[in-house]
């Protein structure tokens, strides 16, 4: 017994010393707190819709609208190329991961601010925060895609075997919203301007992406520039395999490292700043 | 194996100042400061987290700060406001890091800095509490298995569905600091938070803390301004003062300690008016406090005689230090003559204070409480003085909680028949 409430001791210690340099994040303990991220997430997702009467029926209303109105802007009066699909299908298929991405980087960059109070009066894993931001609004990415699975059957569109390819894309599209939402969650504890910033700029990357026109009408000598966004290839993917058309793999690629590349520095970035978020938040 | 839980070595945190911005002179530097601004406040948003060179913007928050705590044992934290205990705490719970030092502790620990940490007004009751509890580091399944226990010690159990933005803020703070005193943590950080809710709900919530640290073994670390429930709940106390640490001890010494300090500062506190020189605070010989029990004297300098009235009654005010008025009174009409000297002796006969520290207010008027007041000056809070148990004979009160007010009812006044 000895031996034993001994070694239940040792489990526990803790030591605090002053840290330095780059760190990993401590994948151990974020997985002790699991169930604060899920009732954050839980939080997350109640707190949005309550006392509003339509609720949940708002992740539906708004990318339908947008699309409605960028196929009336784009698709009627500007008459942009839509791949030879009807744009209605063309930009739905493209604002439904943009829409989680550009929700997710608002909601992320903003998640360590609008706790501020949480982190300074309690300790847990602060990367919870902008992590439940994220999967909160997966909620959102969901209910839309029923409303993709209603157009598709109102177009008589097959997805094609390259849907099996899907579950890496989303992947891709989590590690880029999270590496982003890292960086910028930390960013914005200290600079106030990223809050401010992110909404100007997250519209304005929105045509840095083919959801609006398709990656035809870039120009050959600037197509790699352009697949390094890493949105570009998950959106040409998703666009490819719900119509059977072969993996666009060279757009794909190079935004898969960008969007590793990321995600790894965002986790490192994240953990360097953490120490400072109690004392300038 | 030693069966010191908590080990401090040698702990300093420091902070930085904002600095304070430039102003312009002309119309045309503070366009240019605009301009400039962008520049200006990045370097000093930047630098807030990083400390290249000593600097006046530099505020050492902790220095040298070492202490032990052994299993079981009650600690009280004592200082006075921006002494360091909070940034203390707040390196304890892990919330923010120090500067240099090390601390090693044996046990998972729970930090309650605040009551209700993470409650969101739109979810329930019951949701607040896993949300509350998960926060401060329990799981859901542990929470499953107290949530009877913790909905029936809030006493909220009516309205554990309903939303908490419908509770009162008393609900609220109960709710909380219930899903906190289920906390099963081998060492707790408490910080002042006994300070909210209703004296019943106090009382519950300091026997549970008495229960813990007595019943269970826990160690306890306890933050207050409230001397009465540091003296209740702990032994030993720490005393920190301006960053460092200045005593550790049994706690009433810490106490009588941390008085003298409030004292000293007291009366370098200079009250200065157009009429009074200054009060001086008549204490016996050599004392930094009255002696519990005793009279009141205070001694009034009058600089300029030709703006006091003739006559006048004096109205006085003692309050608590978190400025809570305890009781008034005005004395009779007294006139010009009567005091020669310039100068005024005020005794208050023994008010029966409990030890501690209390505010004088006074004012001049004329009129008593009796018939219509009319004051010519006003003066709130214009010295702090103490009051405590200088006799080490006597015995102290003890068993006072702060909960029980500030004067004490002796028994022969007390009649039972």
């Amino acid at each position: 017994m000895g031996f034993q409430e001994e070694w239940c001791i040792e489990m526990n210690k803790t030591v605090i010393e002053p840290s330095k340099g780059w760190k990993v994040i401590d994948f151990e303990e974020l997985w002790r707190y699991k169930d604060l991220l899920y009732f954050l997430t839980v939080r997350g997702i109640k707190a949005r819709y309550a006392q509003s009467i339509l609720g949940i029926g708002w992740a539906i209303i708004q990318p339908l609208f947008t699309t409605l109105v960028f196929t009336v802007v784009f698709g009627g009066l500007a008459k942009v190329d839509s791949d030879g699909m009807p744009y209605i299908l063309f930009s739905y298929l493209a604002l439904w991961p943009w829409n989680y991405f550009s929700g997710t980087l608002n909601e992320s960059a903003n998640s360590l601010i609008a706790n501020a109070g949480m982190i300074t009066k309690v300790y847990f894993p602060r990367l919870i925060l902008p992590l439940a931001a994220i999967f909160s609004k997966l909620l959102d990415f969901i209910i839309s895609f029923v409303v993709l699975l209603i157009l598709l059957i109102y177009f008589k569109v097959m997805p094609g075997i390259g849907i099996i390819w899907l579950p890496i894309l989303l992947i891709q599209l989590l590690m880029t919203s999270l590496g982003i939402g890292m960086i910028l969650s930390a960013m914005a504890v200290q600079y106030r301007d990223v809050k401010y910033a992110l909404g100007f700029i997250v519209q304005l990357l929105l045509y840095g992406a083919p959801v609006v026109y398709s990656t035809t009408a870039v120009p050959e000598q600037y197509q790699f520039l352009y697949s390094l966004n890493p949105m570009v290839g998950v959106i040409e993917g998703i666009r490819a395999m719900f119509l059977s058309r072969p993996m666009p793999w060279e757009w794909i690629w190079p935004g898969s490292i960008v969007a590793i590349i990321f995600f790894v520095f965002g986790l490192f970035y994240f953990r360097r700043m953490e120490k400072v978020f109690a004392d300038v938040a | 194996m030693s069966d010191t839980i908590i080990k401090v070595e040698n702990l300093s945190k420091r902070y930085r100042i904002g600095l304070q911005e430039k102003k312009a002179d002309t119309f045309a530097q503070q366009i240019w400061n605009n301009f400039k601004a962008p520049i200006e406040n990045f370097k000093r948003i930047k630098s807030l987290g990083k400390f290249e060179e000593e600097s006046e913007s530099v505020h050492w928050a902790l220095k040298d700060v070492s202490f032990e705590v052994k299993k079981g044992e009650v600690l009280g934290i004592i200082g006075k406001n921006g002494a360091g205990k909070s940034t203390l705490l707040k390196i304890l719970s892990k919330i923010t890091e120090p500067t240099s030092g090390r601390i090693e502790m044996n046990g998972r620990v729970a930090a309650l800095l605040e009551v209700g940490t993470g409650f969101h007004p739109e979810l329930t009751g019951r949701e607040n509490i896993y949300m509350n509890g998960t926060i401060l580091g329990m799981t859901k399944k542990e929470i499953d298995r107290k949530l009877e226990e913790i909905i029936d010690f809030s006493g909220v159990e009516k309205y554990v569905d309903t939303p908490v933005k419908f509770y009162s803020s008393g609900m609220r703070v109960r709710l909380g600091f219930s899903v906190a005193a289920h906390l099963e943590p081998e060492i707790l950080i408490i910080d002042e938070v006994l300070s909210v809710g209703d004296f019943e709900f106090q009382k519950k919530c300091l026997g549970k803390m008495e229960d813990v640290s007595q019943k269970e073994g826990r160690t306890v670390l306890f933050v207050s301004h409230n001397m009465g429930a540091v003296r209740n709940l702990t032994r030993k106390s720490i005393l920190l003062n301006e960053g460092s640490l200045r005593l550790t001890s049994n706690t009433n010494e810490v106490v009588n300690e941390y008085l003298r300090i409030q004292k000293s500062k007291s009366e370098n506190q200079s009250f200065e008016s157009e009429i009074f020189e200054g009060i001086v605070v008549e204490y016996k010989n050599g004392n930094n406090a009255f002696e519990i029990f005793d009279d009141l004297k205070f001694e009034f300098s009058i600089k300029s005689k030709n703006l006091l009235p003739n006559e006048f009654r004096l109205g006085v005010t003692v309050s608590s230090m978190d400025e809570i008025n305890i009781f008034s009174g005005v004395t009779n009409v007294i006139s010009q003559s009567e005091f020669q000297n310039g100068r005024l002796e005020l005794v208050i006969k023994s008010p029966n204070l409990v030890e501690g520290e209390y505010k004088l207010s006074f004012s001049l008027g004329l009129g008593d409480l009796f018939e219509s007041r009319r004051e010519f000056l006003v003066h709130r809070h214009a010295l702090v003085f103490s009051v405590a148990n200088l006799n080490p004979e006597k015995p102290s009160l003890m068993n006072w909680q702060s909960s029980y007010g500030n004067i004490v009812v002796k028994s022969q006044n007390l009649i039972l028949s």
